[in-house]
């Protein structure tokens, strides 16, 4: 694992001084049924950048962020987040990981028997309970009002568009202000005026908060915006890791394809 | 060996032809497999249940949530409970009164309905109506949470879902099934005395006085918290079915229909073990 005085060369990058990663992915497997999804996946990310992983759809993108929060176990490979390996935690310590990140659902994962308000409050509800009612009210009414949301508040999840679903999930993967924050397709399904709503809000919130980031996309325009670093997948395997120019001078003929079709 | 002499040999041990083979071989692994998916399923059951367990047993406790689900499981089942006790109370009576009259023994009658509703009616009537009601109920809302990634984002959000959703609810149901069964021991009892007194009239008070004659707390108590047990099974059948489901709607249809229909059969089961219990432990 690289320190902070290393300096790592990756293949067809540039030599660039090492980030001690707050989130890495160890030579990742996982296969469904006899389907191999990722085939021995290795990532880094640490604190303030932001990776995108990119890829056509089902190639193990949001699988992937799935194994980092420990929804799905891998099959081989492991996940250390902050240095610990989640594998050896139990459901309760993996919850106190858990309170360090935030997790962007692809369709935002509302609960849909609760408001809009009461979505944003339920982390706060469970987590902080050293918080008072107001206290909470007063967290939840500040996040909501930085995602545009702050007039919605009493509104069910049905009542608001797929957008502002997107933003309400936004905030509430916030509310424990986390120091790793995963988002699933952020403009998935959104019209091209949402989508740069969200990149924008995004790099704001980034930029603020200074989180580690991992963004499943296959939004090469989004991932340009919000990205430091770009990785794409191909059948389970990382094609290319590096910055938007890494992949616009590579000759490999899946990148070529990928950014010609984008 | 001649020719003759072999066809002699094989008309005397005729081997079976390659389809047969095939049918009770594919029959076989058919069978081998259903056993082994059985297996599995209370496998995965018993891990569940520890999980849960583990998660009920240990801090923070989700006291809110389970009164929102005690009210959720017993407020709100206690009006169909209460009918159905009612009408198990009427039919009892009717059918005790035509068949104690056949014996001359019209007498014993209070004490009849009294023994029947609340050693065996009452407790089974209950746990039947809640597995349809709540075990329908929470394997739907389950499955449908499932199925949107609500139960992921409850995870992804540092908070135990064995804890949160699926402790309070069992412990709810445990709680609420001997009470419950109390409201339709008593609406029977009253709905059955209501039927009789139609007929010969019979004061509540004697009614009350005579069936409960020379009746013990043994007699009455271990019949109603066996549905402790009743509770258990409907909460932990339904809660597993339903955070496990896979496949969209038709899922949580299936986990819905599932969750009431393994309940009610290993409820059922478990009344024939608990009554024996009962009887061997409180004589």
């Amino acid at each position: 694992m690289a320190t902070t005085h290393d300096i790592v060369i990756k293949p067809g990058g540039k030599k660039q001084d090492a980030i001690l990663p707050v989130v890495s992915a160890n030579a990742l497997y996982k296969s469904f049924g006899g389907n191999r999804v990722l085939n021995g996946i290795s990532l880094a990310v640490g604190s303030g950048e932001t990776l995108a992983v990119l890829g056509r759809s089902g190639t193990g993108k949001s699988v992937l962020l799935r194994l980092i929060i420990g929804l799905d176990q891998p099959d081989a490979g492991y996940v250390c987040i902050c240095g610990q390996d989640i594998a050896t935690l139990t459901i309760d310590q993996l919850g106190e990981v858990r309170k360090k990140m935030g997790f962007l659902f692809q369709h935002a994962a509302l609960y849909d028997s609760l408001t809009v308000a009461q979505n944003v409050a339920f982390p706060l509800q469970h987590n902080r309970r050293d918080m008072s009612r107001s206290e909470q009210c007063d967290r939840v009414a500040q996040l909501l009002a930085e995602v545009g949301m702050e007039g919605d508040l009493d509104k069910m999840p049905s009542d608001i568009s797929g957008g502002m679903q997107k933003r309400v999930g936004l905030a509430r993967a916030l509310a424990l202000e986390p120091e790793i924050l995963l988002l699933d397709e952020p403009t998935a399904g959104l019209d091209p005026i949402s989508s740069g709503e969200i990149d924008d809000l995004i790099l704001k919130l980034q930029r603020e908060r200074k989180m580690a980031s991992i963004v499943v996309t296959h939004d090469l325009h989004s991932a340009k915006v919000i990205a430091n670093r770009l990785a794409l997948l191909d059948q389970g395997n990382v094609v290319i890791e590096g910055n938007f120019e890494d992949l616009e001078q590579s000759e490999i003929p899946l990148v070529r394809e990928f950014l010609k079709q984008s | 060996m001649s020719g003759r002499e072999s066809t002699e040999v094989a008309s005397m041990n005729p081997a079976l032809p390659d389809r047969e083979i095939t049918h009770i071989s594919s029959a076989l692994n058919s069978a081998t497999a259903m056993i082994t998916e059985q297996l599995e399923w209370f496998g995965n059951l018993g891990i569940f249940f520890w999980r849960v367990l583990l998660a009920a047993v240990t801090p923070p406790y989700e006291w809110r949530e389970l009164v929102r689900q005690l009210d959720e499981i017993g407020s709100k089942s206690l009006p169909l409970v209460a009918l159905a006790g009612a009408a198990a109370g009427v039919v009892i009576s009717l059918e005790a009164r035509y068949s104690l009259s056949r014996f001359g023994a019209k007498s014993m009658f209070p004490a009849t309905l009294v023994y029947s509703v609340i050693e065996v009616m009452g407790p089974i009537i209950t746990g039947l109506v809640v597995s349809g009601r709540v075990g329908a109920g929470i394997g739907a809302e389950l499955a449908s949470m499932k199925v949107t990634e609500q139960i992921d984002a409850i995870e992804a959000s540092a908070i135990n879902p064995y804890r949160f959703l699926a402790a309070t609810r069992i412990l709810a149901c445990i709680l609420v099934l001997p009470l419950l069964t109390l409201a339709a021991d008593a609406c029977g009892l009253v709905s059955g005395w209501f039927a009789q007194s139609l007929v010969e009239p019979l004061s509540f008070h004697q009614f009350i006085e005579k069936g409960f004659k020379g009746a013990t707390f043994n007699a009455f108590l271990p019949p109603t918290f066996k549905t402790i047990v009743y509770g258990l099974i409907i909460g932990l059948v339904a809660c597993f079915q339903g955070m496990r489901t896979r496949g969209g709607a038709e899922g949580v249809g299936r986990a819905a229909t599932s969750s009431v229909v393994l309940a009610s059969l290993f409820l059922i089961l478990a009344d024939v073990v608990l009554v024996k219990f009962i009887l061997v432990v409180f004589p």
